[in-house]
């Protein structure tokens, strides 16, 4: 009886966290079809903050600079950390342990002193400020996550295993491709969704390392964020749309893929 | 990419405004400023208590989700973990933004609203640590503490809560550290009259564009996190030693 009585007081509990992990996310799909221009009444249905939205170019263009840097930054930082961290688990214990110490600074390291030493490091070269430069800091953190994630996948592979692939007549290319990179491609998956999640969403070192004119969404709110502007809701809710999208194809695909695999297997062993 | 930057930070902090490299004058001024200033100390120490009551609000309301996840039938754990993360997918920007309109209902002071702000971004990495190391938790030993007579507070005193604390320790470096230097959380919901030590080094560089002493500001910041880090790790260790 008791058991029960906590275990309810329990779920209780868990829900009102839910809500309030949620509570925002539902306030800002609410709002954004707000006819009015308040924040806080709702005073009917309408979509004109999605319109405003897509006729504003400055918020078109802090999307389409958003989603092509966490692009290029995962292709980029995948390939570069993938590479170094086969590079790591084949170089002597010293250099791995240095490098690993230096690779977990920028995760230490408070993100506005990563951002605020790219900036310095950036402007100390000459390089203009902008696109690139945003693209570049990017990709420096990013990457350590990627090599994180890779690097535990390679030391559980059987080093022999290579040489095996060598002796039996595979070139080096052929070896890497077909026994190294498919033991370790769970490790690349994950450090690949870490950087493109990190990227997308990164707020204070974009915007100590971008120049004028470029802004990506997070940098678009919060120099907007003084005025009332309900499009920034939309925005927001078109976030949310597409993540939930994204999230539920990520979380179902593997669930019918087991669901088929299954089926397969119940009809094999049943013709058998 | 990642060494060099942070030499910058320090070579910065260490000489005067207007050098070029060529002409390098090294200098402690930027600190001594900073600390024989009235308000520079003051930012300082409100922003570590502040990421200190965060992260001790964030282990009271985390701790218990965590218990109770755990206690969870399997599906439904992973279901529940899955909800808590789900929402971290989703610009942090933008939440807090949210929030704001949310708080707008309510008359809250800035500083309750800051508050509310830091737990709700940085409580689910406290929650998931916890969970993570109390899902570790082998069963058998809790039921091997109730045969040897333990009540369920005591098992859960004396086993639960030593064997949970590792997950402890690594929610507070997730909290602790970005709570310290967040600059926008504050911005967006205090309306920019709380002032901490992160929007100090974002004002030195982006509006009076005093490289050097903002420098300096973030180089005193990083190195007392650090020591706080080293000093919550030593804390974790020292008992599970003595135990062995």
């Amino acid at each position: 009886m008791e058991n029960k009585k906590s275990s309810i007081i329990g779920k209780i509990y868990l829900a009102v966290m839910i809500a309030f992990f949620y509570l925002p996310i539902i306030y800002v799909v609410f709002f954004s079809f707000n006819r009015s221009k308040s924040l806080t009444r709702f005073t009917g249905f309408s979509l004109r903050w999605y319109e405003n939205m897509f006729n504003n170019r400055s918020i078109l263009e802090a999307i389409y600079y958003t989603v092509l840097c966490a692009v290029l930054a995962t292709i980029i930082s995948t390939l570069v950390g993938t590479i170094t961290a086969i590079g790591l688990s084949k170089s002597k214990r010293i250099t791995r342990e240095l490098f690993q110490q230096v690779n977990n600074l920028p995760m230490l390291n408070p993100e506005i002193v990563t951002a605020i030493g790219l900036m310095l490091f950036f402007t100390s070269l000459r390089v203009q400020t902008g696109f690139t430069t945003m693209l570049l800091a990017h990709i420096a953190f990013c990457t350590p996550y990627v090599i994180l994630s890779v690097l535990p996948r390679l030391r559980r592979i059987d080093p022999n295993m290579a040489e095996a692939a060598l002796d039996l007549g595979c070139t080096p290319w052929q070896a890497m491709w077909k026994v190294i990179i498919p033991q370790i491609k769970g490790g690349i998956v994950a450090g690949a969704l870490v950087a493109f999640s990190m990227s997308f969403d990164d707020f204070v070192i974009s915007m100590f390392t971008t120049g004028p004119g470029v802004s990506n969404i997070s940098i678009y709110v919060y120099a907007n964020v003084k005025r009332v502007n309900p499009t920034i809701n939309a925005l927001s809710a078109i976030i949310v749309y597409v993540i939930t999208v994204v999230l539920i194809i990520v979380n179902v695909v593997p669930y019918i893929q087991e669901r088929r695999k299954a089926k397969l297997n119940a009809q094999l062993t049943e013709s058998n | 990419m990642i060494v060099v930057p942070m030499f910058m930070i320090v070579m910065y902090a260490l000489t005067v405004k207007g050098n070029s490299v060529l002409t390098l004058q090294f200098t402690f001024e930027n600190f001594t400023r900073f600390f024989n200033d009235t308000i520079f100390p003051s930012v300082l120490w409100r922003s570590l208590q502040m990421a200190f009551i965060t992260t001790v609000i964030c282990i009271a309301i985390g701790y218990p989700t965590a218990y109770v996840i755990a206690q969870l039938k399997p599906g439904s754990q992973s279901l529940m973990v899955l909800l808590i993360t789900l929402p971290m997918w989703i610009n942090m920007l933008v939440r807090t933004y949210a929030w704001k309109g949310i708080l707008g209902w309510f008359g809250f002071s800035s500083e309750i609203r800051v508050y509310i702000g830091m737990v709700y971004n940085f409580l689910p990495f406290m929650i998931l640590q916890i969970y993570t190391a109390l899902s570790k938790i082998d069963k058998n030993l809790l039921i091997a503490a109730s045969d040897l007579g333990a009540n369920d507070r005591e098992t859960f005193l004396r086993v639960t809560l030593p064997l949970s604390l590792s997950g402890v320790v690594s929610g507070i470096t997730l909290v602790f550290l970005p709570a310290v230097s967040s600059f926008f959380i504050p911005k967006l919901l205090g309306g920019g009259q709380y002032v901490l030590i992160g929007n100090l080094i974002e004002d030195y560089f982006i509006k009076t564009g005093d490289w050097n002493f903002g420098s300096a500001i973030s180089l005193i910041m990083a190195i007392i996190i650090l020591i706080s880090m080293y000093i919550t790790k030593k804390l974790d260790k020292e008992p599970s030693e003595e135990r062995d």
